[in-house]
């Protein structure tokens, strides 16, 4: 066996301390400063902000695609530092608004990737890609085989989920996963997102810049402003900050019929 | 003398000199294959390295062919009269598009795959192995395509230097102020070219990944 089950053991929260990330390590190009905070385990984080605000970053520093400049991120009570980044990355889901789909692997073969990875065998792996392409709703005996060329957006980003999924990390991260989408297929994937995290219990950190999006699906909602945290809230509380940039993003909310929140 | 009745006569001869010019190139793309390919997987991810290849690479390109062969003649080894030394010119030619398509066809991925590999947890040898190369190889074809093509041609050159091949007729003609004796070189070297243009390009088309 080998020591792949650490980040599957230990608990799975996150931990900002006093991160500061600048591009080059110069501070004109300061793009996150001195942030703070918790993710406890099988929250639904929704960080939102608006286009260069900080919140990609934050991301890409869980995963260790980033790493601080200064401050430290602590996931599952390690600096992402001390950790090997592979072994790392392999416990934690990542998913991208472009879905990032492997254009020469077929469905099967792309949600099978950390599987193959970790060298399951190939009953194990099948029986696991069927059950999650059934997990996202797609059928099994009807897409394996497809390329991702052969999907629309909305069934990219399922199969891009369920890659994710596939060795059942504990932390779940998600950049924009939907923003490509049309409203339709986005407002379908979301009703099935949040079913989809209430049944899994993972920890999810979702980055967003629709505000709709984050109350429909958060359990808590930090908003940032300029590399900086400047509301944590949870949804139901949130709509009533009065910081300014909270105001901003209320602002943004026109009433739309039959909306999710 | 018509070029047909030169070609018909001397045809067994004609054969003989586009079996070697054919060997010379294969042999040419083999080793140019060899080594353009790994080095251009080796400078993926080492700037300094990949300046200074592509830039010799391309130092060797612009060197006049016939000027190439004749440096060649003296240099101890590689050099000398004959096919070894053609051998080399002609590696040297084919290097550049072979080394600047992988470069090209290994980096130009979408960067969302690439994002999505590395954070999947692949590492840097398997991101290049399984996500990279698989998704390079029809533009590092391409690569090949142009510099067979080129071999082809330049491959005439090497005639010069007593590399045989279709050149012979070449500058045989050249000598005897005879069309006839040229064209007996060049209308199967230009073939030569032509069919290797359509063969890669097939492949090339097949490798392709939508």
């Amino acid at each position: 066996m080998k020591p792949k089950a650490a980040v599957r053991n230990a608990d799975p929260t996150i931990q900002f301390d006093d991160v500061t990330y600048r591009l080059n390590g110069t501070v004109r190009h300061t793009i996150v400063k001195e942030i703070r905070f918790v993710i406890d385990s099988g929250q639904t984080l929704v960080l939102l902000g608006r286009s260069g605000s900080g919140k990609t970053t934050l991301l890409r520093l869980i995963n260790r695609l980033l790493t601080p400049s200064a401050g430290q991120v602590i996931v599952s009570g390690r600096p992402t530092t001390d950790w090997d980044p592979i072994r790392l990355r392999r416990g934690i889901g990542y998913v991208i608004q472009d879905a990032g789909l492997f254009p020469h692997f077929t469905v099967a073969e792309n949600i099978a990737l950390v599987p193959s990875l970790e060298h399951w065998d190939a009953a194990r792996t099948s029986a696991r890609v069927d059950e999650l392409l059934t997990l996202v709703g797609l059928e099994p005996a009807q897409y394996r085989t497809r390329r991702p060329h052969e999907l629309s957006g909305g069934q990219r980003q399922r199969v891009g989920v369920a890659r994710a999924l596939a060795a059942d990390p504990p932390i779940l991260l998600m950049d924009e996963p939907f923003g490509a989408l049309d409203p339709v297929t986005r407002a379908e994937l979301q009703r099935e997102f949040r079913a989809l995290a209430g049944r899994l219990a993972k920890t999810i950190v979702f980055v967003t810049h629709d505000l709709r999006e984050a109350l429909a699906l958060a359990s808590r909602i930090i908003l940032l402003e300029n590399g900086q945290i400047v509301a944590d809230a949870s949804p139901q509380d949130f709509p009533r900050l009065d910081h300014p940039e909270v105001l901003a993003f209320t602002a943004s909310l026109t009433p739309v019929p039959g909306s999710p929140s | 003398m018509t070029p047909w009745s030169f070609f018909l006569e001397h045809r067994s001869e004609i054969l003989e000199a586009t079996a070697n010019h054919l060997t010379l190139v294969l042999i040419s793309m083999a080793f140019a294959i060899a080594i353009a390919v790994p080095l251009g997987m080796l400078i993926v991810h080492r700037p300094t390295l990949r300046n200074f290849v592509l830039g010799l690479a391309s130092v060797f390109q612009t060197i006049p062919s016939l000027a190439l062969f004749g440096f060649l003649i003296p240099i101890p080894f590689i050099g000398g009269i004959g096919r070894r030394t053609a051998i080399v010119a002609l590696v040297l030619y084919a290097l550049l598009p072979i080394l600047r398509n992988t470069y090209v066809g290994l980096t130009g991925i979408d960067p969302a795959v690439l994002e999505a590999a590395e954070a999947m947890g692949m590492t840097e040898s398997q991101i290049l192995w399984r996500v990279r190369l698989p998704l390079a190889r029809a533009v590092i074809l391409a690569g090949i395509r142009t510099a067979t093509i080129i071999t082809i041609g330049v491959a005439t050159i090497a005639a010069a230097i007593g590399a045989g091949g279709l050149g012979t007729f070449i500058f045989r003609g050249v000598a005897m102020v005879s069309d006839a004796v040229i064209l007996a070189g060049a209308i199967p070297a230009a073939l030569l070219a032509i069919i290797a243009d359509l063969l890669l390009g097939l492949l090339e088309r097949r490798l392709k990944i939508s």
